[in-house]
């Protein structure tokens, strides 16, 4: 084996850092899915019947629908009655504040490296954090209260603010959009809630740090975040998962709305379990992800950092409906040993003047699957719209995959559309070349591969994109440069 | 300084370096000229340790330790350093980045501190002026759509940072229209010092007449054929490759 195949052997083994499991006292109820069991979810939620009778909608028109088949990974089958499909951490009541949070928990952020104290004294960054299934910590909440800015879970927005949640609850994804969404609407165990009035810009960036830890629980996020006019938010999403034998499903929908002028930025940094190297036991990860830009001059920019799971199905899209909206798409999906990836990005033009741009990422080691899927829509009414889609696959090794799959569709002539894209490997010239100039092999391909990403980590906040380049095992870039 | 004897290289079973012996002292300055095919790229690959060279026979001591024992970045760390024929582009990586990782990796192998920004800073911004390189360069992708005389000041731009011990230029020439030779040249000049040394492999004499060498070697079908002093590349330029092959077959 030549050195550089041996350093990536060595690079691409490493094991999976996050995997723990917090002993926790949980109150889950027994695997299967029925009416009974969406009933016992809102009742253990203490929820209106209006939203009971959303899930249950929800619900039978899931029933009437097949899990999708067409993206380019490979899985066995789930059994939806042998998930369990609510977990919540024991609690008498709700923390007031970190001193009440059950120390075990805090500690687990510690692992993770995200010190919670640390957070709401350096950082300035308000933590909804989500432990399995119920917030159990929530910071900052004075602060945003001052500025008009809700943020809470999302169990309590439906008991605090049913108004915002009828209002705009599925008005993005639809209970019966997709499967995996039809799915979350029945059972979403809980999420986050974001409401920012007009004209305010949030005095911090909004952070949520979810965590998979209760066996065989699937989880079932559900976020909503509203723009109103004029105003400006930054939404931070992390997760890490515990090590596991079993599959778990993971289905989340995140619905974001931005009004006239208002501005949404949503980064995520994802490390769930990936599986062992023969690919057991990580996480399935289902996700649809969505925001509208309902207003004219709205701006919605997706970003994210992809280097977990075991499967992942995920589209983050942008639906340009006012008039100059513009929506962005920038994505890192690492995928090594038997990881798949299926993911991409929609973007749909109505409205006169909107731009959409596609930064996308891939990629790919050991015997990984990485794909591309994207659709670029330009509708009759978008008059001048403009898309720049850019798509690059990076393979390490011999032995994993890069695809591409672009779907363009122009209704009006007067779009303009540009596809770019290019596949590459790490050259033993740039290998050998960056060895001659005295750095390991390690250091080398970590340094290219973060050169490879740099357009999409510098659309990530500050202390998102250190995480992230600590996620793809990689020295930072750019302290001098 | 160098040590090479009884040299003995293949590339896939065939034989491309057939016993080739080179003693270089610090300070000096050795041209290693030859047609091509005669083995003077693998010679420079070899010393800076390139994988898919097998050595079948043959030391190199470098500063008294065996070189081929060592990875190439430990080569590199102990002051070996090769300016490419073809450099690579490395998209998304700024050359600054690339400097600072790797001075800062052969200061912590010499057991020193690692630069600060503001001296790292200093002392790479007199440097570019060294090779006559607008800073901007400092600050855009490795290589990345730098003209090829533009890749090959980076090269010296690179050698000048981290003050190598033993400087392998492997065609550097190659390429380069006059002005940029003279640049190139003079950046190599300013670097000679009585503790570094060089060796130019190049095909053509021209870059020994900005490059005074104190020894030149003529590389032929794997062998050392012809050793004297400058005078020597003049008379190759002079005469032709052909007049090797001539005296080779002389010899046999």
């Amino acid at each position: 084996m030549s050195a550089t195949a041996q350093t990536i052997e060595k690079l691409i083994s490493q094991e999976y850092k996050q995997g723990f499991v917090t002993d926790l006292e949980t109150d889950t109820i027994p695997p299967g899915l029925s009416e009974d069991v969406i009933r016992i979810i809102s009742a253990k939620k203490d929820e209106p019947d209006w939203m009971l009778q959303w899930r249950l909608e929800a619900y039978r028109h899931w029933l009437t629908m097949t899990d999708p088949r067409w993206a380019y990974v490979d899985y066995a089958r789930i059994d939806y009655q042998s998930i369990s499909y609510y977990s919540a951490p024991k609690q008498k009541e709700g923390p007031k504040s970190l001193d009440e949070v059950d120390p075990k928990v805090l500690e687990t952020y510690n692992k993770l490296g995200i010190p919670i104290y640390e957070q709401e004294f350096l950082a300035g960054v308000a933590v909804d954090a989500v432990f399995d299934s119920v917030s159990v910590a929530t910071t900052f909440k004075d602060k945003l209260k001052e500025a008009g800015v809700i943020f809470c879970s999302m169990s309590e927005a439906i008991r605090e603010h049913p108004e915002l949640v009828k209002q705009y609850l599925g008005s993005v994804v639809p209970t019966g959009d997709n499967f995996f969404a039809a799915l979350n609407a029945a059972v979403f165990s809980d999420g986050s809630f974001v409401f920012i009035p007009k004209g305010v810009r949030c005095p911090m960036e909004l952070s949520t740090y979810f965590r998979i830890n209760a066996a065989n629980t699937g989880q079932f996020e559900r976020t909503l975040i509203i723009a109103e006019e004029g105003s400006h938010v930054s939404y931070l999403e992390g997760c890490t998962a515990p090590m596991r034998d079993e599959n778990q499903l993971h289905a989340a929908v995140v619905e974001l709305v931005a009004l006239d002028n208002a501005q949404i930025k949503y980064s995520t940094v994802q490390n769930w379990y990936p599986g062992d190297e023969e690919g057991k036991g990580g996480i399935y990860n289902f996700v649809t992800k969505r925001g509208e830009c309902r207003g004219v001059n709205s701006k919605i920019s997706w970003t994210q950092v992809e280097t977990g799971s075991a499967v992942t199905w995920k589209y983050p899209s942008c639906v340009l409906k006012g008039d100059n909206s513009i929506g962005e798409f920038y994505s890192v999906a690492l995928t090594n040993h038997r990881q798949q990836a299926d993911t991409g990005t929609k973007m749909i033009h109505i409205g006169k003047n909107t731009r959409s741009t596609i930064i996308s990422k891939g990629i790919s080691a050991g015997k990984a699957q990485n794909s591309y899927r994207g659709l670029v829509k330009v509708l009759k009414s978008a008059e001048n719209a403009r898309n720049h889609t850019q798509c690059d696959s990076l393979l390490i090794g011999d032995r994993c995959g890069a695809h591409t799959f672009p779907y363009i569709e122009v209704k009006q002539p007067s779009a303009v559309v540009e596809h770019e894209a290019t596949t590459s490997k790490i050259s033993e010239d740039q290998l050998f070349f960056c060895q001659q100039r005295g750095l390991s092999a390690e250091d080398a391909v970590s340094m290219i591969v973060n050169g490879f990403c740099k357009e999409v980590f510098k659309e990530l906040p500050m202390e998102f994109a250190v995480e992230a380049q600590a996620l793809l095992g990689i020295s930072l870039e750019g302290s001098v440069g | 300084m160098l040590k090479i004897e009884n040299l003995h290289v293949r590339v896939e079973d065939k034989p491309i370096l057939k016993g080739i012996s080179l003693h270089i002292k610090p300070g000096e300055v050795h041209a290693i000229m030859g047609p091509n095919g005669s083995g003077k790229s693998t010679l420079s690959h070899v010393l800076a340790g390139r994988d898919g060279y097998e050595v079948t026979a043959g030391t190199v001591i470098y500063k008294g330790k065996n070189l081929l024992d060592m990875p190439p970045e430990e080569r590199a760390r102990e002051g070996v350093f090769l300016a490419f024929q073809y450099p690579v582009e490395i998209p998304g990586v700024s050359n600054v980045y690339l400097l600072k990782a790797a001075l800062n990796a052969v200061r912590k192998h010499r057991g020193l501190p690692e630069l600060d920004a503001f001296d790292f800073l200093q002392m790479i911004k007199a440097k570019t002026k060294l090779v006559e390189m607008d800073e901007k360069f400092l600050y855009r992708a490795v290589n990345e759509g730098f003209s090829g005389g533009e890749k090959k000041r980076n090269e010296i731009l690179q050698m000048a940072v981290l003050e190598p011990s033993l400087c392998i230029l492997d065609e550097t020439d190659s390429g380069l229209d006059i002005d940029a030779l003279k640049i190139v040249s003079d950046g190599v000049n300013s670097l000679r010092s009585a503790d570094r040394s060089f060796i130019l492999v190049t095909h053509y004499q021209r870059l020994l007449d900005y490059i005074k060498p104190d020894q030149v070697h003529v590389l032929a079908q794997g062998r050392i054929v012809k050793t004297g002093d400058a005078s020597l590349a003049l008379e190759l330029e002079e005469r032709g490759y052909g007049w090797i092959d001539q005296t080779m077959g002389e010899a046999a």
